[in-house]
């Protein structure tokens, strides 16, 4: 299998500073955006999301609500865009992908014994290929945090190689679930043990753990992708996902791709958020910032 | 020489807590001969928001406290104040008041909170009703919290005002934001410190000083402010009422001498209350027919 002669390509992982990073992106948080620019970056977040829902009560109801709601965000405003795409189990693929039909909204399940990763790998392999059966779009999976932590990494690095085979052409998300691997060097470890792996996005976290997506992850993930692009020219997509419910959050973020990654990176096909409130978060602000009135989430559906 | 008397910087109370505004403003509080008295901070339509944040976050826990409880915490608030009268009387007499009628206000104002103290538990017995209806029903009304009320406080009166028309809408469960008096507003701050000593939560009353013309606007356009109270104001009350009309606030607007001992009743509290009706299915209780 060509990806896993790779490993014998993974470089050394530079060791990060904590305190660098943190001062790093306490500046993004203090950058003030205004009236228009703040607007496109708002809708720009909302055309961004994975609409997510990944409970063990979702129903075919509530799955086809949130469809519903990717597609038709608030069509009392005109001009809004659609969010990027859901984000469901792979049982709820079928249903998912009948619901977005062509409306350009992407189907993403999560696979591989989601939100754990232990389970056998045939077994995640059947998982993945169950959903890419179903008709999703990508796949986000998770990797053995247990086994990474142990010190396989080869062990971590063929399991990716063989999701990606199976995904075929649906795009592979890799979430690392940073909140269990404790310190930031760990995190660009399995980032760049997922990129020559063969991600086509990298992710932080399931939404199960906290902490989730902490600016500071976000950034050293941001670097891996970065000095992979430089050392290859190939784009690797990134996506925090968890915690980040709030639009003035969201917009750091953007501030941070943007200065990190450049414009290229700051479309759907190449950085997404997950999360489930935040939509209605980032609505709330562009009515706010349309008709000069705070909002009331009494006016947005419940999701 | 003489020293220099450091003046107390007043900041406001929003979720529980003592933050200066975001804005970074702020005022001279000014006694009659217009000399500075305390600097006060200026606040912005952001420290509304984030009030109002606050205020919804904790309609649950404020409403959700047991009628009896929410008593015991209004009595608790005049027991403090009854601790901490010296306090307030200098206050008054610093923002002008003659040192009697200083003394009187903060007493009535102790009385008063007492008096609403004593209808938490009882206003909505008093209200409710049990009705008539020509099916298999039991249907009963009964009184709930609007929710998140905007008040402004009344301009002239710096303690008796506010207690006046703030308590009877937290007697009924609702949370509130506060634009407090801007021209005397040294006892709403140091009221705000009591009820922070007096278990009420965090957030069930935020109050925020400034320019009232300023912040009326995004207090009364906010949706997510179900009720406004204020008292005299005559000349803005057309502009609040249109501000407050898209997500159909209630809107209170009293013309009242709050000193007077009739300002004070049951439909104070009543004002801020939804009313519930409920038909909850039963057997034909009232049909004793043969075949019964």
């Amino acid at each position: 299998m060509k990806n896993q002669n790779k490993f014998n390509l993974l470089p050394l992982s530079p060791t990060v500073d904590k305190v660098g990073v943190e001062e790093r992106v306490s500046r993004f948080q203090k950058r003030s955006i205004k009236t228009n620019s703040k607007m496109d970056g708002l809708k720009m977040v909302l055309n961004m999301i994975d609409l997510t829902t990944l409970e063990g009560k979702d129903t075919p109801g509530k799955v086809r609500q949130m469809c519903y709601k990717a597609i038709h965000l608030h069509d009392s405003f005109p001009g809004l865009p659609t969010v990027a795409a859901v984000c469901v189990y792979p049982s709820m693929v079928g249903l998912a992908k009948s619901m977005v039909k062509d409306s350009g909204v992407k189907v993403a399940s999560v696979s591989t014994a989601f939100p754990s990763g232990q389970a056998p790998l045939d077994v995640k392999i059947t998982d993945t290929k169950y959903a890419v059966e179903q008709g999703a779009d990508e796949i986000d999976m998770v990797i053995s945090r247990g086994k990474f932590l142990a010190g396989e990494y080869s062990f971590v690095f063929d399991e990716i190689a063989q999701i990606k085979e199976v995904c075929g052409e649906a795009r592979l998300k890799v979430i690392l679930e940073t909140g269990e691997l404790a310190t930031l060097d760990n995190v660009r470890k399995a980032s760049d043990l997922a990129i020559y792996a063969g991600a086509d996005f990298i992710k932080t976290s399931t939404g199960k753990i906290q902490p989730a997506a902490t600016m500071q992850v976000t950034y050293t993930m941001l670097m891996a992708i970065r000095d992979y692009y430089d050392e290859t020219g190939i784009m690797v997509g990134m996506k925090p996902a968890g915690g980040i419910s709030n639009s003035k959050l969201a917009l750091h973020n953007l501030v941070m791709v943007k200065e990190l990654l450049g414009d290229e990176w700051l479309t759907n096909e190449w950085f997404r958020f997950g999360a489930s409130s935040l939509a209605n978060d980032v609505l709330m602000q562009i009515l706010k910032t349309d008709t000069g009135k705070y909002q009331s989430s009494d006016y947005f559906t419940i999701d | 020489m003489k020293r220099v008397e450091i003046l107390k910087t007043y900041k406001i109370y929003s979720g529980g807590k003592f933050p200066r505004t975001e804005s970074g403003r702020y005022y001279m509080a000014l006694d009659k001969k217009g000399n500075p008295i305390a600097n006060m901070c200026l606040g912005s339509r952001k420290d509304v928001r984030n009030a109002v944040v606050s205020a919804r976050k904790a309609l649950g826990a404020w409403s959700g406290k047991t009628a009896f409880n929410r008593s015991q915490i209004l009595y608790r608030i005049a027991e403090v104040i009854e601790g901490r009268k010296s306090q307030f009387v200098e206050e008054l007499i610093l923002q002008g008041s003659q040192k009697n009628s200083a003394i009187k206000e903060v007493e009535d104002s102790i009385d008063r909170i007492v008096y609403y103290a004593g209808w938490c538990d009882k206003f909505c017995q008093i209200g409710s009703s049990v009705n008539p209806v020509s099916s298999s029903h039991f249907n009963f009304s009964t009184y709930e919290p609007v929710g998140v009320v905007g008040l402004i406080a009344p301009q002239d009166s710096s303690l008796l005002g506010l207690v006046s028309l703030l308590m009877p809408i937290i007697a009924g469960g609702n949370t509130c934001v506060v634009l407090a008096n801007e021209s005397l507003p040294l006892c709403s701050i140091t009221f705000s410190e009591v009820l922070h000593a007096s278990d009420v939560p965090g957030g069930a009353v935020n109050i925020i000083t400034g320019h009232i013309s300023e912040l009326i606007k995004p207090l009364s356009t906010h949706m997510d402010v179900n009720a406004l109270a204020f008292s005299g104001l005559n000349e803005l009350k057309k502009e609040i009422d249109l501000f407050s009309v898209e997500n159909l606030k209630r809107v209170r607007s009293y013309d009242l001498n709050w000193k007077n001992t009739d300002t004070q009743g049951l439909h104070y509290i009543t004002d801020f209350q939804e009313v519930k009706t409920t038909w909850h299915p039963i057997e034909n209780i009232g049909g004793a027919t043969s075949t019964y």
